[in-house]
């Protein structure tokens, strides 16, 4: 059937002036028209629109994304699949990606927030691997006051959706970070992440290939949620945006979790040769880039996907964003075989189209061509900008640099920013998520970096995620820095070896020129530090236009990287390894040294931010050398068995973090520092405290000297009180009474 | 001894206690599905946790009738073992196979967390590894884990001796803080009056390998396959 698509009766008159209203410029529709020879059909246009919003074309980053190094002996498949894919030895790959769910949480926070785990799960099932844990990275506004009561009710709607979709699925969240600033009072972010591991052999591509060869359909019917999801998520929120609430989807966990178990058989079965999810622009992307990766075409008979309602629009039916549905290719005669796994699990598959080789994605519906459009032009060749980028006009403003006013009581000052949401105790939201499941979590949520096991190796994965928003701000390469360095650092307390990284860029709009200063910027330094530290980018996503009404988030650049430990058995004796590697003092008699310098940096330090009020000057600066040098002395100091504890510098500085390690298990400190009070709370970077058996003490202060890595003895953990003597006074105080203010933050906090 | 672990549309444990089973405790461990109508030999039979069916109606409801449920039941009347672990024991208070029921958790969220369980028999095989009065630490993580009956039941099952682990503090007091989900009487796991059902809420299964740095569990799968033979009471119940 190869009749020119035509709209049909009733269908809108296609323009540029409905291509504007679907966010296509004048250009963009110019270029549409040429590459299809006539004007678009309004089915047509849906499509061309969802295929080039930022969210799906990356249309503003793309020119950017090309800075980071993509390649490693690691790497199996880079950017470009559902889900990088690494190599972490004993025959096993990694599969894994972040991606946001800014737009919708904000909106409606359960459902955004669940559809967004749901979505990263299926991005990481669908290459085959079998999900083993999730990480969340989440930013939201001022929580406090009657101003914060919406916030309030956003973090309470976010941290169940995630809970009741991860914990239905069964999938532990094992870590992650919570942060909150003003500038999120208008947008808030929801980063998920997902991990899945799989046997090398066994990892499955999005490819369509093999004219012929018919394409199930698979899951949830279509109805008419999220329609556009992806075009909302490519625009800036204003008054009007509580009114795309039905643009969001809704999730259902138990048939994701059965969605998995069927796919992870299918794919078993040998019959299958392609998989995608239908993510963001829901059967659009996932025909066209299944079609494109496979240089083939798609023919697709939309009267034959199963709907929720019969009287849904072809337009409707390309663009529903409607959850848990899948589309496999497979061998040819062969789709019974897949059909009938997915019903033994309750799950409705139909045969919707043929892969040709055509080139061209062709779709009818009731007897008409609705649409006949050329694959690879619109998928690989939908525009690219190089948006023009400045520096704030504020910039300067934003760096000179202000005096930090020491403080009277460094203990009153601890115990303020401990008592914050900020640096507060997450208990409150991690016990909402199953963080055993699955029965490999060592180390969990709360800790530098989330350590599991790999059954049947010697080895463990371990994971982390970062970014400070507040450095990214100030100075963006520096804060891009930043985020992969202490993300490198928080696997290396551990013993982990970086093997790759995803990462999720959240950003205002890239038509302002300062923001798209900062995302070149933050990519830019980013990149910088994953070629110091060999590490590749797998995968990841962008996320611009969080802006509500010209006030845009701060640029945050959330950074995931997953790391291998090769033999865990080096690093302690079993019964010992998760007091080894959790966070927090635990033996009476352990040395406590410091590792690295200081050199008084507090321009947006959380002692700053949070007790002077201000966020100004230049972050602390990231000497990649340095940081490289720490991270294999801890690598090195770990493998070696010597450590019963490590626990990096980071937000509030060397203060907060002994406090960390004092208020884990209520084991306490006795030790000084040749330091003033202000300096306590400096936020100076490639710097980690250590904890080990006294009688190991000189090896790793020579091993410390050899690496060119500045090491001092502070002192010596035990008994119930924190106590440390600096240049002027001394901290002193019960383990217990920092507790109480520590866990006692977020929930009162959150009401 | 032979173990089967039912496997429901929406069961996220199974896979751990398999794990447990059969690589750490070296047993025949099987999968048996849901649509089954048998239990292919098994002498222990496991529900594990997980969200059956979604949950959908109310916890472990549905699965409660499922076809495999059917000889599950006369597996246990007939004297047979069976483990309900979490959403496990969930489908043996709806089946009826254990007294009680489950209300969501006293402050109605997820709840994943270690808590404190007061071994409260030892004269059941399950139990064989400990000694009544030992504090075990396990893994919790759910929404309905709040334990009721009425009051007279609630006497009548202490009565029997049927409360086999109660939520303590780490020195095994009762104390209303370590009560997370407020159960009845602290009520964290219960058997049948033969003790040859056993269900629990907490999972013993994630916690028993030493590399995961706690070993509690182990003695209750331990307990579970320890002795052969039909009967999972050494003893009838104490009155």
């Amino acid at each position: 059937m190869t009749t020119t698509p035509s709209s049909a009766a009733g269908e809108p008159v296609v323009d540029s002036a409905l291509a504007a209203d679907h966010g296509l410029t004048g250009e963009e529709f110019g270029g549409l028209c040429d590459l299809l020879g006539r004007s678009p059909t309004w089915t047509e246009l849906g499509i061309a629109s969802a295929l080039y919003s930022e969210h799906c074309s990356y249309k503003s980053s793309k020119i950017h994304l090309r800075r980071f190094p993509t390649r490693s002996r690691r790497v199996v498949h880079g950017p470009g699949e559902n889900a990088g894919v690494v190599d972490i030895g004993h025959g096993w790959v990694a599969a894994f990606k972040m991606e946001s769910h800014n737009h919708p949480s904000f909106i409606e926070p359960y459902q955004g927030a669940a559809t967004g785990v749901g979505g990263i799960l299926r991005d990481v099932f669908t290459m085959g691997a079998r999900p083993i844990a999730c990480l969340d990275s989440l930013r939201f506004g001022e929580i406090d006051g009657e101003r914060g009561a919406r916030m309030r009710h956003l973090v309470d709607g976010v941290v169940r959706g995630i809970g009741d979709y991860g914990n239905c699925v069964g999938i532990p969240t094992v870590g992650g970070e919570t942060g909150f600033h003003p500038s999120y009072n208008g947008n808030i972010l929801v980063n998920a992440f997902a991990l899945g591991v799989c046997r090398e052999d066994r990892i499955f591509t999005a490819t369509a290939s093999g004219a012929g060869n018919p394409i199930l359909y698979a899951g949830s019917r279509t109805g008419r949620d999220g329609i556009h999801g992806a075009t909302m998520a490519s625009e800036a929120f204003d008054a009007e945006s509580e009114a795309k609430r039905p643009t969001v989807q809704v999730g259902d966990p138990f048939t994701e979790k059965v969605l998995l178990e069927a796919s992870l058989e299918a794919m078993r079965s040998g019959v299958v040769l392609g998989v995608q999810d239908m993510g963001a622009a829901g059967l659009t992307s996932s025909c066209f880039e299944m079609a494109a990766r496979g240089g083939a075409g798609v023919d697709i008979d939309l009267d034959l996907v199963p709907l929720r309602e019969a009287s849904l629009t072809p337009y409707e039916i390309m663009l529903s964003e409607s959850q848990e549905r899948m589309v496999f290719v497979t061998q040819r005669g062969q789709e019974e075989a897949v059909v009938e796994i997915l019903s033994r699990w309750g799950l409705e598959a139909s045969k919707i189209g043929r892969v040709t080789d055509s080139g061209r994605a062709r779709l009818t519906f009731r007897g008409r061509t609705v649409a006949d459009m050329p694959v690879e032009p619109l998928v690989d060749g939908a525009p690219v900008y190089d948006r023009p980028a400045a520096p704030p006009a504020d910039l300067r403003e934003r760096q000179r640099a202000v005096d930090c006013e020491a403080p009277e009581d460094p203990l009153r000052a601890l115990r303020s920013l401990l008592g914050t949401p900020e640096l507060g105790d997450k208990t409150w939201i991690h016990r909402q998520y199953d963080s055993t499941v699955r029965s490999n979590t060592i180390v969990g949520p709360g800790s530098d970096a989330a350590v599991l096991r790999l059954k049947g190796t010697p080895s463990a994965l371990a994971l982390t995620s970062d970014v400070n928003p507040s450095y990214c701000w100030l100075e963006p390469r520096m804060g891009g820095r930043q985020a992969v360095a202490e993300a490198v650092r928080n696997l290396a307390t551990v013993g982990a070896e970086p093997v790759g990284m995803t990462n999720c860029l959240n950003f205002g709009s890239p038509e302002n020129p300062g923001i798209a200063w900062q995302l070149r910027e933050c990519i830019e330094g980013m990149a910088e530090a994953c070629r110091a530290f060999d590490v590749p980018v797998i995968s990841g996503n962008v996320s611009l236009y969080n802006e509500t009404e010209g006030e845009a988030v701060h640029p945050t650049p959330t950074v995931a990287i997953v790391g291998v430990i090769d033999r865990l058995r080096d690093l302690g004796t079993e019964g010992d390894l998760r007091l080894v590697l959790e966070c927090g003092f635990w033996r009476p008699g352990d040395r406590v040294v410091l590792l690295g310098s200081d050199s008084g940096e507090y321009g947006g330090s959380a002692y700053q931010r949070l007790l002077q009020r201000v966020e100004a000057g230049r972050p602390p600066l990231v000497d990649l050398e340095a940081e490289a040098a720490l991270c294999a002395l801890l690598r090195y100091s770990r493998r070696g068995g010597w450590l019963s504890g490590c626990h990096d510098l980071a937000d509030g500085g060397l203060l907060v973090a002994l406090a960390e390690c004092a208020m884990a298990r209520g084991i306490g400190l006795r030790g000084a520092v040749g330091c003033g009070p202000l300096a306590l709370f400096s936020e100076s970077q490639a710097r980690a405290i250590v904890t080990v058996p006294a009688a190991r003490t000189e090896e790793l202060l020579a091993a410390a000297e050899t690496s060119g890595v500045p090491a001092s003895e502070i002192g010596d953990v035990g008994g119930d009180r924190l106590v440390l003597d600096f240049d002027g006074g001394t901290v002193d105080s019960a383990t217990d009474d920092l507790r109480r203010v520590w866990t006692e933050a977020l929930p009162r906090a959150v009401g | 001894m032979k173990c089967g672990i039912v496997v429901f549309p929406g069961s996220n444990c199974d896979h751990d206690v398999y794990h447990v089973l059969s690589h750490v405790l070296e047993q025949e461990t099987t999968f048996l599905w849901h649509q089954e109508t048998s239990l292919e030999g098994c002498e222990l039979v496991v529900l594990p946790g997980g969200f059956s069916y979604g949950d959908y109606l109310r916890a472990g409801s549905m699965a409660a009738h499922s076809p495999i449920m059917a000889a599950v039941r006369r597996h246990a009347e007939a004297g047979g073992r069976v483990l309900g672990i979490c959403n496990g024991f969930q489908m043996l208070l709806e089946t009826g196979l254990l007294p009680g029921a489950m209300r969501r958790n006293r402050d109605l969220r997820f709840l994943s967390v270690d808590v404190h369980l007061r071994v409260e028999r030892d004269d059941l095989t399950w139990c064989s590894s400990y000694r009544r009065g030992d504090v075990l630490r396990m893994p919790i993580a759910h929404a309905e884990g709040n334990y009721v009956d009425t009051g007279e039941a609630l006497d009548e099952l202490e009565r029997r001796g049927q409360v086999v682990f109660r939520y303590v503090d780490a020195a095994g007091r009762r104390e209303p803080a370590a009560n997370l989900n407020g159960s009845e009487r602290a009520i964290a796991g219960v058997c049948n009056a033969g003790g040859n059902v056993l269900g629990l809420m907490p999972h013993p299964e994630r916690c028993a390998e030493e590399m995961l740095g706690n070993r509690d569990g182990l003695g209750l799968l331990a307990g579970a396959v320890a002795g052969g033979g039909r009967v999972g009471a050494l003893a009838a119940a104490g009155g």
